[in-house]
């Protein structure tokens, strides 16, 4: 009886575990990812719906035990409907790291409880997982507050450091896997205490130092983390739907982190130990219009966008700092509506997080086949006789393309090959990488000095009285 | 049993590596926000402890992690639901006098 009945579980966890992989599959087109978030829905509530049954079938649950889950269920559930439901799509990237921090909280708790369950019972085989998953699940949980901290504005986005921090790391770290081992030989929950503890100050003080410029690969590891803290809690309790659950999302995680860290010419331990991304270098040179740099009024740019036959918008974080994306889909509306050709240049890293801009179009109507990715658009832009860069910087930096510079060997957009190029820029300051950019003084290059909302509204109200 | 559950988290791995390297850029934001919630399966866990607990420490372990748990998931679903909803093709009819682009639907893998 019993037999069936896990059997049966398992059978729902294996098809919701099927449901996880073609979900994720389904998002390989946006045409059908809508249908793959769906699927992955109706997955999530089998794996649930089994769970319960599990429970139920288990007879150990107090009614007690019934309300905390209920109500758990409740306030969790309600909180995430809240916020999910009102969040700009600018703070995304928060909201992303809340869940990743909730999500590793949670995972870090199960094996916490179990751990305490079982006292000093627990073999290498549970306990190794165990300890992984509170390890890993407390510092991705200190981790992501820090960093949606950092994106909100609450903690200042400039990397936080003090001598000797990355011994403290260090010792952190030590501190945390010695106790570990420790723990596994002889379980104590003293010892999980001093493990738990340094742990969640690990996650407070590996991303306190790190820039915001550099959120898109913290927010993709501390993705992976939490995959992977859930797929340990999956080992802790033996249960399969979070093993396999939690293995594709470290995966994804992964992935991500590695194309966002390539994006950005930077190792992954380049960006952990801090401090590049710091901004200081911006101040620095900040408002000086160097020579060689011309500059263009609203009319004469208005005029080159309207009578060119194909324009590429290369839109940058700084686009979304202004909430101009509105702003550049009225303007590309206008000149599509002139026959001109639209699309947009999207650089891997434009953006708090990866494929962040695309989101911000999207939201904006922009439809999303006028969207294109680096190396698709990379061949057009010598075929292009406008290219309208608005708030990117060093990802137009030709200067990556020569050895010797701070951002050499970074994947950039070739933004420079088109015939003609107008930058919208408040001033000729820096980028992140802190150096100057060769596009501005580029003599095929007109530079708008503008704010990028107040620019946009200003370029389009000129197109529309120059065709009348 | 660990030995099984290891094979299972190894392949898993490797299917996730080949399902997501597919996904085009443009998705990337709305596949972060799916592969987060897909975490929120940790919820199952949750419940699982919250069955075997007993004392007070035990029930606020639990309810801490189900809260926590079923925040993730409800709102990590609703949220790439949001998103995804926002991409379409084109609302309007579509702009005369394109060029002959290389096709708008064959995205990079």
């Amino acid at each position: 009886m019993t037999g069936t009945f896990n059997t049966i579980i398992q059978l729902v966890y294996v098809v919701a575990a099927s449901s996880f992989i073609l979900g994720l599959h389904l998002m390989n087109n946006p045409a059908t990812a809508r249908r793959g978030n769906q699927i992955s829905v109706a997955g999530m509530v089998a794996a649930v719906a089994a769970t319960t049954a599990l429970v139920i079938h288990g007879k150990q649950i107090s009614s007690t035990g019934w309300i905390v889950i209920a109500t758990g269920v409740l306030v969790g559930g309600g909180l995430g409907l809240y916020t999910a439901r009102t969040v700009k799509m600018t703070a995304m990237p928060q909201l992303v790291s809340i869940f990743n921090a909730v999500g590793g909280g949670a995972a870090a708790l199960v094996a916490i409880r179990d751990f305490m369950t079982l006292g000093s019972h627990v073999g290498s085989s549970v306990s190794v997982p165990t300890l992984l998953d509170v390890i890993i699940g407390s510092v991705t949980f200190t981790g992501s507050i820090i960093a949606a901290g950092k994106l909100q504005g609450l903690i200042t986005s400039a990397p936080v450091t003090f001598p000797g921090a990355h011994i403290v790391n260090l010792v952190l770290a030590v501190v945390a896997v010695g106790f570990g081992g420790y723990v596994i030989a002889s379980p104590s929950l003293v010892g999980l205490g001093v493990v738990i503890a340094a742990a969640l100050i690990f996650g407070v003080s590996m991303v306190m130092p790190i820039g915001g410029a550099d959120m898109p690969v913290v927010i993709s590891l501390l993705n992976a983390f939490t995959g992977t803290a859930v797929a340990m809690a999956g080992f802790v309790i033996n249960n399969t739907a979070l093993i396999i659950a939690g293995a594709l999302v470290g995966a994804s995680g992964g992935i991500l982190t590695k194309l966002m860290a390539d994006a950005m010419n930077r190792s992954i331990g380049n960006i952990m130990v801090g401090g590049f991304g710091s901004g200081d270098a911006i101040t620095a040179a900040a408002g000086v219009a160097g020579a060689g740099v011309q500059s263009i009024a609203a009319d004469d740019a208005a005029i080159q966008l309207a009578y060119a036959s194909k324009v590429i918008i290369v839109p940058g974080y700084g686009l979304a700092a202004a909430q101009a994306q509105h702003e550049v889909a009225a303007l590309a509306d206008l000149l599509e509506s002139r026959g001109v050709d639209v699309s947009y240049a999207i650089h891997p890293v434009a953006g708090r997080m990866p494929g962040h801009m695309n989101v911000l179009l999207a939201e904006a109507n922009v439809p999303y086949p006028l969207l294109k990715e680096m190396d698709e658009i990379n061949g057009e832009f010598a075929r292009t006789d406008v290219a309208l860069v608005i708030g990117a910087n060093d990802v137009t930096n030709p200067a990556a393309r020569r050895a010797g510079t701070a951002i050499s060997g970074m994947p950039i957009l070739d933004v420079d090959q088109a015939k003609s190029i107008i930058v919208i820029k408040r001033s000729m300051g820096h980028g992140y990488a802190g150096i100057d950019n060769e596009l501005y003084t580029n003599p095929k290059t007109s530079m708008f000095f503008a704010d990028a909302k107040k620019g946009l509204a200003e370029l389009a109200a000129a197109v529309k009285t120059l065709v009348g | 049993m660990l030995l099984a559950d290891f094979i299972i988290f190894v392949l898993s791995l490797w299917v996730g590596f080949e399902v997501i390297s597919k996904v085009p850029a443009t998705l990337h934001t709305p596949l972060m926000s799916a592969a987060n919630s897909i975490h929120g399966i940790v919820l199952a866990g949750a419940m699982v402890i919250a069955a075997t607990a007993h004392n007070v420490v035990g029930y606020i372990l639990a309810f801490v992690a189900v809260a926590f748990a079923a925040m993730n998931v409800v709102g990590g679903y609703v949220v790439t639901g949001r998103m995804l909803k926002m991409f379409r093709r084109r609302i309007a009819p579509p702009a005369p006098a394109q060029a002959a682009d290389a096709s708008p639907n064959g995205r990079a893998a």
